[in-house]
């Protein structure tokens, strides 16, 4: 028997808050989690006491259990966190969530991640502890402490050995703005990058300037799976998911920066199988969201699945290529983690999916196959393919 | 000594169940300890409780030289504690040690924190002693070679 996830799981809802800049949700991050997922269900056309299941990542701190409780979920089937990775466990929900459903461990699964960074620690600042042990003290004592200085590590050796220049991580940035400034969701909407700006902006850490990082904010984001059977009677056009995988190369977690193939996003091994499972290659992929922590990873990711050579990042790595509609690659149509809002990716799967219902503020014609990248250079990673009836 | 980076951060230990120990108590002696297996003499770093090798659980500290070559490295610039908010520039390295199998150590490069940096740049050891904190340390530091 064939083992493959695609086809047989869409998605048929989605939702989120509105997203907040750090720290501006005048929300609890439960109650923001509860919102997205009410949301979720009223864009699905489904009662929410009718989720069985919920799937998250990064250790988020709504629990299943309680927000079950809370909906009143008539049963619940499956309770599942993606271990480790952070936002390299976006896609990874969506995986678990699909396989949950595939094998009839559930029958309709809620994806949702819900960040309070006010209510809780911020993502962008280093240990406050006197004292630190573990793989941390082997780093922290030095100044590397934040996730920018985690990352920027590979991605100046990764730049090293291609001779890629700034001005690749820069059409990355600049792609993400300009689709920002027609979503009205977007943190970053009326709030336009030129490349003077990009260029005069501070670094961060090299070669990461200001807007080379993703933003922190406060807000919740969801989606509704439910089995193929039951897809079509949705007032939504199912999207389907046609590949999903997560995961990492041999000794990817090797403490200490010591993964032996160090300069990567950590896709390598996935994006083959990616693509085998959805029966599609690069070449079919109409829109790609790339999860930015840091643009750096989006060149890499972008590298090893399979759009460009590692030595041909100057010139792919332009922005036009990368603008909707227009663009032969549109990329992070939202703003993404950039300049919408950072809801830890799980905005990106959502913008995915509305690509393929043709419900995006930057809209790529005809999209019919829609991928998602979440949480490069991080392990496990994850990446997933959405697509259209058509495509099946 | 002067310490290269203002003083504040937080302070590494040996983690609570001793798997580094040996290095952290080798740097105060200015030795360099890192993991070698007994058993099949890979090299091994971070430390872990069993060779990814051979799966022996006889995996030992070995001493060796500390010189390398820089592997990678970034100039931060955004203080994120506030310890560094007074320090501005500051060049971190990872070391690349050939001759211990290739393992990577983290550090800071001594000197001007705005000097050019090559990856391949032949680099050398200095222990920077911590002897007033509360649990005294000592730091693996890097310098170009002679």
């Amino acid at each position: 028997m064939e083992r493959s996830l695609r086809g047989q799981v869409a998605v048929v809802g989605v939702g989120e808050t509105e997203y907040f800049k750090r720290g501006q949700s005048p929300d609890a991050e439960f109650k923001l989690a509860l919102k997205a997922i009410l949301n979720a269900c009223a864009n699905a056309g489904i009662s929410a006491k009718k989720v069985d299941g919920f799937a998250s990542f990064s250790n988020d701190r709504s629990d299943p259990s309680r927000l079950a409780a809370a909906l009143g979920c008539d049963e619940l089937r499956f309770s599942n966190m993606q271990w480790g990775g952070g936002g390299g466990g976006g896609s990874a929900a969506v995986a678990n969530a699909a396989a949950a459903i595939a094998t009839g461990i559930a029958d309709c699964v809620v994806v949702f991640r819900a960040l309070a960074q006010g209510q809780f620690g911020r993502f962008g600042q280093g240990p406050r502890r006197n004292s630190i042990a573990g793989d941390m003290a082997h780093t922290v004592p030095f100044g590397l402490m934040s996730p920018a200085q985690m990352f920027a590590m590979k991605v100046q050796r990764f730049m090293a050995d291609h001779g890629v220049k700034q001005a690749a991580l820069r059409a990355i940035s600049l792609a993400s703005y300009e689709h920002a400034q027609n979503n009205p969701r977007a943190v970053m909407y009326e709030k336009p990058l030129d490349e003077a700006t990009y260029d005069a902006s501070r670094w961060i850490v090299e070669p990461f300037h200001l807007y080379d990082c993703c933003q922190e904010n406060d807000g919740a984001a969801a989606m509704i799976l439910v089995s193929a059977d039951r897809a079509k009677d949705f007032a939504n056009e199912p999207a389907y998911v046609l590949g999903a995988v997560a995961g990492s190369h041999y000794r990817a977690g090797a403490g200490v920066h010591n993964t032996p193939d160090y300069a990567t996003s950590t896709f390598k091994t996935l994006a083959p199988r990616l693509y085998e499972m959805a029966g599609v290659t690069p070449a079919d992929v109409d829109v790609l969201q790339s999860y930015e922590n840091f643009t750096g990873g989006v060149l890499m990711s972008i590298v090893e699945h399979g759009f460009c050579t590692p030595d041909g990042c100057n010139e792919y790595f332009v922005k036009e290529r990368f603008v909707a509609p227009s663009g032969a690659l549109p990329l992070n149509t939202s703003g993404g983690n950039l300049a919408e809002c950072y809801m830890h990716g799980l905005g990106l799967n959502i913008e995915a999916v509305r690509q393929l219902w043709g419900a995006s503020t930057n809209q790529v014609r005809d999209a019919s196959v829609s991928m998602v990248i979440s949480g490069p250079m991080v392990t496990p990673v994850s990446a997933c393919i959405f697509g259209k009836e058509a495509v099946l | 000594m002067t310490t290269y980076l203002n003083p504040g951060l937080p302070q590494p230990a040996p983690a609570p169940d001793g798997l580094d120990r040996p290095y952290w108590e080798g740097l105060q002696d200015e030795r360099l300890l890192v993991q070698k297996c007994q058993s099949c003499e890979t090299w091994q770093w971070g430390p872990e409780w069993v060779c990814h090798s051979c799966h022996s659980f006889d995996v030992g500290f070995q001493e060796t030289a500390a010189q390398g070559t820089i592997y990678s490295y970034e100039r931060v610039w955004h203080p994120v504690h506030p310890a560094l908010r007074e320090q501005g520039a500051y060049l971190v390295v990872l070391v690349e040690l050939p001759h211990a199998g290739g393992i990577r150590l983290v550090g800071n490069l001594l000197g001007d924190p705005e000097r050019p940096v090559e990856i391949g740049l032949a680099v050398e050891g200095v222990f920077e002693h911590h002897p007033d904190a509360d649990q005294p340390f000592t730091l693996l530091q890097w310098r170009e070679a002679d």
